[in-house]
């Protein structure tokens, strides 16, 4: 437990790294994430228009 | 016919914005380099004990002098907030006195930048110290065998005017 | 050159690349982040506090990569008006700017316990700070025209021209007195860096990369795809309005 915590404070510097690599996950986590959710919301939305072309030129 | 005509002109117009470009980067480059030398003044961080040597800088000045602790001259007041050290480019000093907590990478040998204003030739008075750390990173063991086997040599990257120990 | 500018080659190109480079990009972040946090020893003088190390220079490094394929891509947009070149330079902004934030916020956290301040106005930090709102400003001329080609020739101009930022960020440490220290891995006499601490730095290094990779080939498929959805509406619109007449 105190290795644990020993490791977790960094010498004293825990607050700083440990807020540096969160900060730098969330911020490539989210990028990516609303990356791949924008891709699938255009690839729904083509898919969407297409069928309803479709559906025109059966009429 | 007109095809192969058509294309030529528009490969021509292509070349054409090539240099087009090429010259605007160029001309954009030149007075960029132009405006930042004029700007030297203003754009350096830190003056080193030598360039205070050259210029004259009036107490009122608030300036900043940067160069390294010299070793052995750091002395510690019984307050513990009053610190004096001399700050050193390799050829010319200056000794800086300083109120307040000091960076933790604070050391003798290292690299230092002290915001103040000068009170007379050889004495800076301090308001913020902040420590200028080199480019060399090592473990520790590493750091202290070198020193050891006499093979330290610190400033192999220092080329910068904050000077070499020696 | 519009071999490809074929948006259905290069969307097969972009779900080939996607796989690997995600793959390589989460094994890079695992051995990578395993080596900066727990295997690699402390500095000598700054101790545990050089960890940091192995994401603000990856960050700054890919912060400069992307801004010069933007630059590029801007470049092929105002010779070739190439129009997969100008989605490409759009794809990458966002990322870019999210890469300078990283360098700035993680430098930030650095210089307060080390140099003993947050910010200070040196020559590296002005110049890096500049990038950021290069990038925002891109971001914004690029976004304010409902058709990407309207405010694309303004936006590329914007692009092109920052790029003269880059040499003065890169050198910015060598020609004037910083606080900022010099480069330690790309200098001439070789890297001033431990084995021990450069090899989680370039795979950390390797990992961002990847991460610009991948998420650039998911935005630019994003927006081949979204113009392809504009055509159809376009089309949708057309004919409806033919029926009506």
């Amino acid at each position: 437990m105190a290795e644990v915590e020993a490791y977790l404070g960094m010498g004293g510097y825990g607050a700083f790294i440990w807020a540096a690599y969160l900060l730098a996950t969330l911020i490539l986590a989210g990028l990516l994430a609303q990356s791949r959710r924008a891709l699938k919301k255009q690839e729904a939305l083509l898919l969407r228009l297409k069928s309803i072309r479709r559906g025109d030129s059966d009429d | 016919m007109t095809d192969s005509l058509g294309l030529k002109r528009t490969r021509r117009q292509k070349s054409q914005r090539v240099y087009t470009l090429l010259f605007g980067l160029t001309m954009l480059g030149l007075a960029t380099a132009l405006v930042l030398n004029a700007l030297e003044d203003s754009i350096v961080f830190f003056y080193s004990p030598s360039d205070l040597r050259e210029r004259s800088i009036s107490p009122e000045q608030r300036i900043r002098v940067g160069g390294l602790v010299e070793l052995g001259s750091w002395k510690k007041a019984k307050s513990q907030t009053v610190h004096e050290f001399t700050v050193t480019d390799g050829k010319n000093k200056i000794t800086a006195t300083f109120n307040g907590i000091l960076p933790d990478l604070f050391r003798e040998g290292q690299g230092v930048i002290a915001e103040g204003r000068l009170k007379n030739n050889r004495l800076f008075i301090a308001e913020e110290v902040l420590a200028k750390h080199d480019e060399n990173y090592m473990p520790r063991e590493v750091a202290d065998a070198l020193k050891k086997s006499g093979h330290w040599n610190k400033g192999s990257g220092s080329r910068r005017s904050s000077g070499e120990p020696k | 050159m519009h071999r490809y500018a074929n948006p259905s080659r290069f969307i097969r190109i972009a779900d080939t690349i996607f796989p690997w480079a995600g793959g390589i990009m989460i094994t890079a972040f695992a051995i990578g982040l395993y080596l900066a946090l727990l295997k690699s020893p402390a500095d000598y003088q700054q101790s545990e506090m050089v960890r940091i190390m192995y994401i603000h220079v990856p960050a700054a490094w890919m912060a400069l990569f992307t801004y010069a394929f933007m630059a590029l891509s801007s470049a092929a947009v105002l010779i070739w008006k190439h129009p997969i070149a100008l989605l490409s330079a759009k794809a990458a902004a966002p990322i870019g700017a999210s890469f300078t934030v990283i360098c700035l916020a993680t430098g930030s956290l650095w210089g307060k316990p080390m140099w003993g301040t947050w910010w200070v106005w040196d020559a590296r930090l002005t110049s890096v700070l500049i990038l950021l709102f290069l990038y925002l400003g891109y971001i914004a001329l690029i976004n304010a025209f409902d058709e990407t080609e309207r405010g694309g020739k303004a936006a590329s101009l914007l692009a092109l021209v920052g790029a003269v930022n880059l040499p003065i960020i890169k050198y910015s440490v060598d020609w004037w007195n910083t606080l900022h220290q010099p480069a330690s891995v790309f200098r001439l006499d070789g890297p001033a860096i431990h084995p021990d601490m450069l090899w989680p730095l370039i795979i950390m290094a390797i990992a961002f990369k990847m991460f610009l990779l991948t998420t650039l080939v998911t935005r630019i498929k994003s927006e081949l795809i979204a113009a392809r959805v504009q055509n159809v509406q376009r089309s949708l619109h057309g004919n409806l309005a033919d029926g009506r007449g």
